[in-house]
This record gives C-alpha cells, structure tokens and sequence, in this order.
C-alpha cells in the first residue's frame, strides 16, 4: 500500500508521518500521532466531535484527508494549556459544569475558540451559531453556552 | 483497496483521472469522505485539482463567476455577494461551511443541497472543462456528470429580487424540511412581470416549480395576488421522505413557507 | 429559583454542607483537556477491525452463506459464523433467572429483524473489512414479517421468535404482567365519568456522540483486557462468560467512562464477538460501531401503546382504573420483559387508587429489539398517565393541580401492587410547584402533608 508524507505543526510543534494515502485527519492525529482529544462521533460531518483548527479556521477532522493538511498549523484542545494552566475556556466550562460525558467538549472548545479569536465579546446569538455544527447529548446546551460568554468576559477582564 | 487520493495541478489532468473506475473528484470532502467512512466500497479512488481558478470569485458588471472549490464560508463572508449570504449560511455549521463547496452542492442528495436550490433560482450556467449547460439541464443529469465542475456563472440578483427560505426544525443548523429560493421581477405597476421558484426537497434534487412561476405573472404580492401560485406550488413535486419529515408533510407545508417567502 | 427547605425538617438533619454547594466534577479536567481516555482512544499496533455483515431482511430464513470471497480478501484474517461462537444462542437477563435464551450473537438458519448480525469480518483495516463484508454471499429466504404488536398478537401472525413459541413474553402469570386490585368493575360502575383514551410512542433513539464499542487485547495467557463503553461492566462480563464459555477470570473489563450511553449500553452485543476474534486471531480487535450502526443497530427504547381507562367523581376522586400497556420488544428480549413489567407495577401512576386493573405484554415483531433508556417501561407510561389525567380533570372541571393533591399517595397507602407507600413527598413537591410556577391552589391543599394524620 502507497503511504504518503504528510507534515504540519500539531500545537507549534512539528510532526512529519506517513500515512496511508485516503487517511483522514482525525485518524492521523488519532492512532499515528497518538492525540487523541479530537473525538470520532459520527464520521460523517455532523456531530463536530472531531473539530479542530487549521490555519484559524475550524475544520472537521473526520472529513478532511491527512494528505491535504501539507504545511498547515494545527491546534486541538490537548494544546490550549500553557504550562498546565488552562486556558480561559477550559477554565469557564469546568468552572460551570459544561461537561457531563465529556466526549463533545474537545469539539466544543474548539468551536468556542475560532468564535472568540474573531469574536472577543460575542453575543449569545453568536455563540449558538458558533456552537451550531457540535451536538452535545448531556447537557441540552446552555450550560456550554454559559461557558463561552463567561470565556469571553474573563478575556476581556483581562485584557482590560 | 485502500481509498487512495491523487491531486493534479489543472483540471485537465484530473479530468483524465476521473476516467478510472470507482473514482470521485474531492471536493471540500463532506460527501466523498463521508460516503467512504460509511462504508461506500463503490469509492476506491479520489482525484482532486489545486487549481487556484476553482478558488476565485470573479465579479463584473453584475455578473458573477464563482469557482466550484470555493466555501460557503468564502460566499457568506463575501462583500459582494451579501445576497447569497443567507443561502451560503444555510449550508452546515461553521466547520462545514469552512469546507463544503459551491461545486460539490450541486451533487448533494436531498435534504442537502440548499445553496443549489439558490442556483436553480438563479438561473446560473454551470461550466465544467470544456462545456456550460443550464443548471437545470446539469441538475438533472448529474448522476452521469463525469467532467469536473470548474464554475457557477449567474447575474447578481438587483436589490431585494432573491429572496430564500431554508425550513429546519432545529435552529440556527438543522437538515432542512425543505428549501425555497424565488427571484422576482416586477413590471412599472407593481406586478410581477417574471419569476423563477426552486425548491430542496421536493424531489431528490432541487427542481423549478414552473406552475407557480406561471401563476405569479402579472399578478401583485398580497393573499388574494399569490393564492393561485400557492395552489399550483405542489404540481409535479415529489417530496422526499426522511427521518426529518414525511413526504406528505412536506407537501403539506411547501404553499404555507412559499407564502411567507413571498409575502415576507 | 429558592426553592423552601422547611419540608420534612423533623426527619432531617439541616447540617447538610455539600448540598446545594457547587464541587467541581472529578473527571472535568480531563474532558476539557482532552486527556480523559475512552475506550476507542486505545489503540495498539497489530489491531484488527470488526465489520458485521448484517441482514438486509425483516424476517428470512437463512438457505446458505458463503464466505469465500471474503475471506481471500487482502488484509482478511478471520471470518466469523454463527459455528465459531461456543454458546451462541443467549439472553442477557438470563444472569437473574429470566429465560429462554431467545437471541443469537450471530444469526444461525434465520434473521427475526433488518440489521441482524450474521457474518464478522476481522481485517487489518476498517476499509479491508467492509470490501469483505460485501463480499459475503447469504442466500435469503424472506418470511412474512409482522412490524404492529396488535398484529402481532393476532392468531395467524408469523412466529418472529421460535424460542418463545408465541409473539409475547410468557410470565409466570401468563401472557401479561397482571395487577388486580379493588373491583376495577364495581368502580367504573360507580364512577360519574368514564374515560377511555389510547396512548402510543415511537421507537427513541438515544443517539449518544460516543458510538458503541469495545477494543479488546489478548495477553498472551488466555487472558483477554476489553476496554469498553458498557454501562452494565459486570452484565457484560458474565454474558461474555457464558457466551464465549470461558471463566470470569480470564476476562478483564476495563470501563467506566461513556461517551453518552442513557440507557443505550447497557446490550450484550459487541464485547463478546470481539473477544472471540481476538482469542481465533491473537490480535487485538477493535469492533466500533459507524453512526449509522448506533442509529440503526442499536437498540433503541421500544415503542409503547397504553391505553387507560379511568372511572372519576365530580368530587376529583379516581375510583378506578384499568391500564393495557405494550412493550415492542422487537425481535428478542434483551432487557423488555423487565421493562413491560416494570409498567405494571408504575401504572396506578402516584395516585390512591381503590379498585385497579393493570395488564403489560412483552410483545415480538419483527422489528430492531428494544431495550433500556431513561426510565423504560415507566418513562411513556408517565406522559400518558399525566395526559390522561389532565383530560380527566378537564372533563370534570378541575384545576389540574387540585385534582393531583386529590388523588395524591401519601404515607401509608396500599398501592394496587400490594407495598405500602413510604416516604412519599408528592404533595410537599407539588406544593412547592405551586409556589414556584406561580399556579395557586386552594389553602387546603397547601396545608396538605404526605403524612396521614394519626398515620
């Protein structure tokens, strides 16, 4: 079977692997990168479990083929911590219960982050499209909504 | 097999290599990429063109020419395409749009598919390496399409002419009920001199509601003025059924969202 | 919202600190750092992947299935038929008494429902095994098929599952579940209104993110680790015993963190296939069900038709009721027997009632067998019975409320299944329901106690 170079930075680091030409992005990071926080929920472009950021923008990782990913900047929610300090949005949806299961939330928080990098203080009717594309199952919602404005605030709090 | 991808420089070679059994053309990927995590085996190979034409938005006098690997995102976030911008947005959620394309949207079954129904209205012209057909004419015979669509090419619709409804349950993101797309033009007096209505989900693929459009002539924009139209919405439609609604329901519903459309 | 913490002060020590206290959730840190592990985020070199042929028919006898194809397919390893699983023929309730083994873990001469488990495919990648998986030729005899319970339950109707001999769960009692309490006759006799209403639901879905699955890898000492998303760890454990015919002590379940299950993990159905593949291949197996599996596959919480009859006096006293309720099982048991008799017992609803009449069928068709979610076998119940009751005090004119605290159970009613009431707080909760939505009731009933005076 063929494999294919693929190189990009993972979180401002560098990864070069070969992969089986047609393999998706989340299964790259997944089984041969071994970061697994992006989630395999559907496979299909509909639950945005498997959402990361390429380049500044979100992109689902079960629908985008590795091989396509040549030079770009990857981030994923295993990077946000700095030096084991979470980052504002970590912090905001642990400190109001955003997360039951768990298995959405590195989607979310991905989804959050390319809103807030454009958006720094979204409305609410911002956040819910921002959020539109992840499907959580547990907590119908508003706690993860509260979340993100409270990412925001504390941002701009500290910004100020 | 595994399901390997080929990427060439100009349509023209991909073209060539589309030729081959069991190949697709990779477009944003939420199509191909799906079907074959799913388990379509039909998939074996992928071809795709980095030709940066597919990505431009051309605009001049009016006329627009969009490349069939540009994003909902890039149309949504476009300045002057601010009329396709509701349409744009109803294609997925954000990550989505970040990579569903304008060509890829017109090969997207029912339920999907809402920007084409845009396009249908639009009366655009679809180009693909060596021909442009109506896209109605490539609507209905896209199951042979085996070209690469490289353009859609349309005039911008004048001040408030297109108007487009998308009907989900689920809001701001769900799969719709159905969708309608409607550019009007009016005569000195008010009344409606041309039309052209297309409708998502009244068939597999978006379809004209002719009967409608001839309904409409001549006639002005209030209950009494676009009741016949209403009536004459549903003829030749055949609704698809899913886990989002019934055909009958559909059907049920397509005059009542019409009217709001065109009396909105 | 301030919800009133004077109920019940005397039974209760009022030096609860944690209550009403936010704690941070222990596995929190993990979800938003991404480092929580769930079972698929085992990944190991050498790992086979499990694709399932599945039938294409409601109901089939199997004439013949031909592996061949598929198993010369590059990156096949092993092809399983119903002939590789020790004990193939189970149930899961079985592990408390309720039998028969009614279900195959892979179909043997028949399938009962479209989607039926019949052939796994083990390969080197997920793409290997579905090219094999349709190369799989089974050879079909389709058999009339029957999707309706009332239908199902019709003398004539085609037998869905043989190891029950009939289309409805055979309980010691009979053919139902039967509570009889009270002369339901003599009340509806009495009663002033009677009232008769049909309820019915649909099959749900539970559509959790996290697809179900397992990931299994053989120790080298004829023991197997499973990590996996069940909810029932131990259920699982012992079915996979019984069914793979091999002792507790050789299998090591590892689990415990669910990407959503809601009832929808708590089936027998992929551990113990993947542990069998692992043991024929000394590989590591991973079985993950596609979405469209979970949709489709899985078992979802069984559609419900109940029908109520209730006798009621001008005054708000229900004298009697006689409740019908079916469960569609679908194909096989799985969890429904339980859940239809749960019914049962729940269908007075929380109300005293005198004279009760309660009769709950586990019924079969031929459709994807049901199984838990949510509070199954009482969740349908319910909206029906508070349905049933708003019409009720509709048709006599009564605030809704008022009509409940009437009909309310409090501490030391018989309830029509024979157990005393005990600790109820009914009243107390919709005392402070009034309060709280603002919906007033008369001062009689806000002086109301779940206590009985002299109880």
């Amino acid at each position: 079977m063929a494999k294919v170079p693929v190189q990009f930075t993972l979180n401002g680091s560098e990864k070069a692997e070969f992969v089986e030409s047609g393999t998706t992005l989340l299964n790259t990071l997944r089984d041969k990168i071994g970061d697994t926080s992006p989630k395999g929920g559907c496979q299909q472009g509909t639950c945005g479990a498997c959402s990361v950021i390429v380049d500044g923008e979100l992109r689902l990782s079960c629908l985008t083929l590795a091989e396509t990913c040549n030079g770009v900047a990857i981030t994923t929610t295993s990077g946000l911590a700095e030096g084991g300090v979470l980052h504002p949005l970590q912090r905001a949806f642990l400190d109001t219960f955003a997360t039951q299961c768990g298995f959405c939330t590195p989607g979310m928080i991905m989804a959050a982050k390319v809103l807030l990098d454009h958006t720094p203080n979204p409305s609410r009717e911002d956040v819910v499209e921002a959020l539109s594309g992840n499907i959580c199952r547990c907590t119908g919602y508003e706690p993860i909504i509260q979340a993100v404005l409270t990412a925001a605030r504390a941002n701009s709090q500290n910004a100020a | 097999m595994a399901l390997a991808l080929q990427t060439f420089a100009t349509v023209k070679d991909a073209n060539a290599a589309l030729k081959a059994a069991g190949t697709r053309y990779l477009g944003g990927g939420t199509l191909v990429v799906r079907a074959a995590n799913e388990g379509d085996v039909s998939v074996s190979g992928l071809v795709r063109s980095t030709d940066p034409a597919l990505s431009a938005i051309e605009i001049n006098d009016g006329k627009v020419s969009i490349g069939a690997s540009v994003t909902m995102a890039a149309i949504a976030g476009h300045p002057d395409l601010g009329a396709l911008a509701r349409a744009a947005r109803a294609v997925g959620g954000p990550a989505i749009r970040n990579m569903a394309t304008v060509g890829g949207n017109l090969f997207a079954p029912a339920p999907y598919g809402d920007f084409a129904v845009a396009l249908l209205a639009l009366d655009a012209a679809v180009g693909t390496g060596d021909a442009e057909l109506p896209i109605e004419t490539f609507l209905a015979d896209r199951d042979n399409s085996r070209a690469i669509v490289t353009y859609v090419r349309f005039a911008l619709p004048k001040g408030d002419s297109f108007r487009f409804l998308k009907v989900s349950r689920i809001k701001p993101k769900g799969v719709s009920v159905l969708s309608i797309a409607v550019v009007l033009e009016h005569a000195g007096n008010g009344t409606v001199s041309s039309a052209r209505i297309a409708l998502g989900c009244m068939a597999d693929r978006p379809v004209r509601a002719r009967a409608a459009e001839n309904a409409l002539f001549g006639k002005t924009l209030d209950p009494d003025g676009i009741a016949s139209a209403l009536a004459a919405v549903g003829e030749g439609i055949a609704p698809i059924t899913d886990p989002i609604a019934s055909a009958w329901y559909r059907a049920e519903v397509l005059p009542v969202h019409l009217g709001r459309l065109l009396l909105g | 919202m301030e919800l009133r913490k004077s109920y019940f002060a005397d039974v209760r020590k009022d030096d609860l600190h944690e209550i009403g206290q936010p704690r941070p959730r222990s596995d929190s840190p993990g979800h938003v750092t991404g480092k929580t592990a769930y079972f698929a985020d085992h990944n190991f070199p050498g790992m086979l992947h499990l694709k399932m042929v599945r039938s294409p028919h409601h109901h089939a006898r199997i004439r013949s299935i031909d592996t061949s194809e598929a198993e010369k397919h590059p990156g096949v390893v092993r092809v399983l038929t119903a002939r590789d699983v020790p004990h193939n023929v189970y149930t899961i309730l079985i592990l408390i008494q309720i039998g028969p083994e009614d279900e195959t873990v892979l179909a043997d001469g028949k399938v009962r429902w479209k989607g039926e488990a019949v052939v796994a495919v083990l390969a080197e990648t997920e793409r290997a095994a579905q090219e094999a998986a349709a190369k799989v030729k089974v050879d079909y005899e389709v058999l009339p098929a029957v999707f309706d319970m009332e239908e199902a339950l019709k003398p004539g109707a085609p037998i869905v599952n043989e190891y029950h001999g009939q289309n409805y769960y055979l309980y010691d009692s009979g053919e139902c579940r039967k509570v009889r309490f009270g002369d339901v006759e003599a009340g509806f006799a009495e009663a002033d209104h009677v009232l008769e209403q049909s309820y019915q639901s649909s099959p749900i879905e539970h559509a959790p993110t996290e697809t179900t699955g397992c990931v299994v890898m053989p120790e080298g000492n004829d023991r197997f680790t499973c990590y996996t998303n069940t909810q029932a760890m131990f259920f699982t454990l012992d079915n996979t015993s019984i069914i793979l015919q091999m002792p507790g002590s050789k299998l090591h379940f590892v689990g415990g963190t669910v990407g959503g299950g809601f009832g929808g993990k708590v089936d027998v159905i992929v551990e113990p296939i993947a542990i069998l593949g692992a043991k024929l291949t000394g590989r590591p197996v991973s079985f993950i069900y596609s979405r469209e599996e979970e949709m489709q596959i899985s078992s979802p919480r069984a559609a419900e038709k109940v029908v109520i009859k209730d006798g009621v006096m001008k005054d708000g006293r229900i004298v009697a009721r006689k409740v019908t309720g079916y469960t569609d099982a679908g194909a096989y048991s799985r969890h429904s027997p339980y859940g239809a008799q749960k019914g049962a017992g729940h269908y007075p609803g929380p109300y005293t009632i005198p004279n009760v009449w309660i009769d709950t069928y586990c019924v079969y068709t031929n459709r994807t067998p049901s199984s838990a979610m949510r509070g199954f076998g009482v969740t349908i119940g319910d909206f029906a019975l508070e349905v049933q009751m708003d019409k009720l005090a509709r048709l006599i004119g009564m605030d809704p409320l008022e009509f409940r605290f009437i009909n309310a159970y409090r501490d030391g009613d018989m309830k029509a299944h024979r157990q005393p009431t005990e600790g109820a707080a009914l009243i107390e909760c919709m005392q402070e329901a009034s309060r709280a939505a603002n919906w007033p009731v008369a001062e009689k009933f806000m002086a109301m106690s779940s206590y009985k005076k002299g109880a």
